[in-house]
């Protein structure tokens, strides 16, 4: 069991409200992931989660019981910090097993439940190392596998892969998520990637400035957000927005295209610009066009794009990928939009 | 450090003051060689003589010898105790988030600025007076007999005397130390249902191992040529009873004039407090590395 229900939950430091009331329901066995930019809020809500923050006003339950005033450590809950957190003067299986011997678990269980965890993460063979002599993921493998073994009801990860590099961030990300397979407990993750986001997710929370802007699984946001900011988040490149005259009758203020849908066209366009940088990734091209009254966009194109620095070109979008946002950043049912 | 000239510019600039301070170290230290082989007292002069190893015999095989060598290391061991237990409470308290924690801190390091004679006196005079010391004015009020401390426990009194002075010293080590503790640890280790006591011996102690070390070994140095309180407050005494090798050899050489046999004495001191080093870097030593 690990279903959490958030119910009007507010943090304030001194004058400053952190997290403005917030409504959630966490299912049983979800991966959720709180998603936004630093300083938004997601961090503190995890640690009020966690028992780590006390909570200002409102509720926490978890499995249904009112935990907004349970220890960290009765709430059931193991969390992965962002340092990992690991004791260093202690070895890796001593570091795993801290928790059961807190919890005063006989010798023998606790050496199964050390080796279990070290098949899961691979460790056997790290078991007597000291945290300072691994590397990076595996201090990130030892920090779960401390999580593990005290079989909670909810696992926290706290931007668990910002330390890691690039490519090692790619492995770490596919073996949370098939741990999450394989154990099947609710996780919540907190980052501010939303590539991690994406890829992770079953259902993903848009922080923003201390409120929850939108939840949903990862394709609802990218098809459907309910507003400028979640547009702008989720995806990558950017979606590019452009600024429009108000019409009478129409209260968009913006529209927005993201690059994968924006093409360069033979015909007139909806906007004509010029190639500026181009990035060439090898399966894929970003091109950087500059456009006269709307400044620069952002165009997804094929590997091979053969345009080059300074070239004129037309863009177009399909008219149901072009998304219009009224003057306060909501979305708008989608109108035919015939450029500016 | 990486290329050959900036070692050899590194080496050139060491140099003037590894001269300086071996001149410093290594004059001193070959006079007294020198004269802890002659008979040399300041009431005969000009009558300085060798005399092999005698001056060494009659120090080590002195009573006196014994006793203020086993006070010597009752006085390190006192302090160092009292300092790194006190000091650990101490850096743990002043680590609370207090209001005005910066005055506090100022004030508890305040002993460490007295000058080891001026907080000996106000001890000897104003503390622990028999007569008319704070300490047995308090005695009198709860009805108890006040303790005559110079008399009666005459090197407690000093190893208190010199905790006090550097009891600051180890908290602020310590306090440090504490400070630099990754809090994400401690928050963990509450996660993984660890309670205060279990934080401090499984989190906190293993985290100030280092500065312990450190600071057991700095003390050391100094505790080990502790003189001014004992001068000041009980000249040694009663008989030998807070007598360390620092004071013993003072009398030795400046109080019967025995020049030689007082730099006998120092010479031993020198090797006790090498072989305390070595012991005390073998034992914690291993600490300091990595």
């Amino acid at each position: 069991m690990g279903s959490i229900t958030l119910k009007q939950v507010t943090k304030t430091f001194g004058d400053v409200n952190v997290i403005k009331p917030i409504d959630l329901q966490i299912h049983d066995g979800e991966f959720i992931v709180f998603v936004g930019p630093s300083g938004c809020g997601k961090s503190t809500l995890l640690r009020m989660i966690a028992g780590l923050e006390d909570t200002t006003s409102g509720n926490i339950d978890i499995d249904g019981q009112d935990a907004t005033n349970t220890p960290p450590a009765k709430r059931g809950l193991a969390m992965v910090f962002q340092s990992y957190a690991l004791y260093p003067h202690m070895s890796v299986r001593n570091n795993i097993a801290f928790p059961l011997k807190r919890a005063k678990m006989p010798p023998a269980e606790i050496e199964a439940k050390i080796a279990s965890a070290a098949k899961i993460l691979n460790l056997g063979d790290y078991l007597d190392r000291k945290p300072g002599q691994l590397s990076g993921g595996q201090r990130q493998r030892v920090a779960i596998g401390r999580a593990i073994v005290r079989q909670p009801s909810a696992f926290l990860f706290d931007e668990p892969l910002s330390n890691l590099d690039a490519s090692l961030r790619v492995n770490m990300r596919l073996e949370i998520s098939e741990l999450h397979k394989t154990l099947d407990t609710t996780m919540i993750y907190v980052t501010h990637d939303q590539v991690e986001a994406m890829t992770m997710a079953d259902r993903i929370a848009v922080f923003n400035a201390g409120v929850i802007e939108q939840v949903g699984t990862p394709l609802e946001l990218y098809q459907t957000p309910i507003n400028r900011f979640v547009a702008g988040f989720i995806g990558s490149p950017k979606m590019n927005f452009i600024e429009v005259e108000a019409v009478d009758g129409d209260p968009t203020s913006c529209v927005g295209v993201r690059p994968e849908h924006l093409k360069v066209t033979q015909d007139k366009g909806l906007w004509t610009g010029k190639v500026g940088v181009i990035e060439h990734l090898g399966s894929e091209t970003f091109l950087h066009i500059h456009v006269d009254g709307v400044g620069p966009l952002t165009l997804k194109a094929d590997g091979d794009c053969p345009l080059k620095y300074g070239d004129d070109v037309n863009l177009t979008a399909p008219q149901n990928k072009i998304m219009h946002f009224d003057a306060a950043g909501k979305t708008l049912p989608a109108t035919p939009f015939s450029g500016n | 450090m990486a290329t050959m000239q900036s070692r050899n510019l590194a080496r050139m600039m060491l140099f003037p003051s590894v001269v300086l301070l071996l001149a410093w170290m290594i004059v001193p230290l070959c006079m007294t060689l020198y004269f802890s082989f002659l008979d040399y007292n300041l009431l005969t002069p000009g009558s300085e003589e060798f005399i092999g190893f005698l001056n060494y015999e009659f120090f080590l095989t002195d009573p006196a010898f014994f006793a203020s060598f086993f006070n010597t290391l009752l006085l390190v061991g006192g302090v160092l105790l009292i300092t790194i237990c006190g000091g650990i409470g101490l850096a743990i308290l002043l680590d609370q988030a207090i209001w005005g924690r910066n005055y506090v801190r100022i004030m508890v390091l305040a002993p460490f600025f007295v000058m080891p004679t001026v907080s000996a006196l106000v001890w000897k005079n104003m503390l622990m007076n028999p007569v008319n010391g704070l300490f047995a004015h308090f005695a009198i009020w709860i009805g108890v007999e006040p303790v005559d401390f110079f008399a009666q426990v005459p090197l407690l009194s000093i190893i208190i005397i010199v905790s006090w002075q550097w009891l600051p010293f180890a908290a602020l080590i310590l306090l440090t130390s504490i400070q630099s503790l990754d809090r994400e640890q401690l928050e963990a280790a509450d996660l993984d249902g660890a309670g205060p006591f279990s934080k401090f011996i499984y989190i906190v102690m293993p985290h100030l191992s280092r500065a312990i070390t450190a600071v057991i070994l700095i003390e050391t140095i100094f505790l080990l040529s502790i003189f001014a309180e004992i001068l000041v407050t009980t000249s040694g005494g009663p008989g030998y009873a807070s007598t360390n090798l620092t004071y013993l050899i003072y009398t030795q050489s400046l109080l019967q004039f025995d020049v030689g046999g007082g730099s006998a004495g120092g010479i031993v001191a020198v090797i006790i407090a090498n072989i305390v080093a070595i012991f005390l870097m073998r034992l914690i030593g291993k600490n300091l590395e990595d």
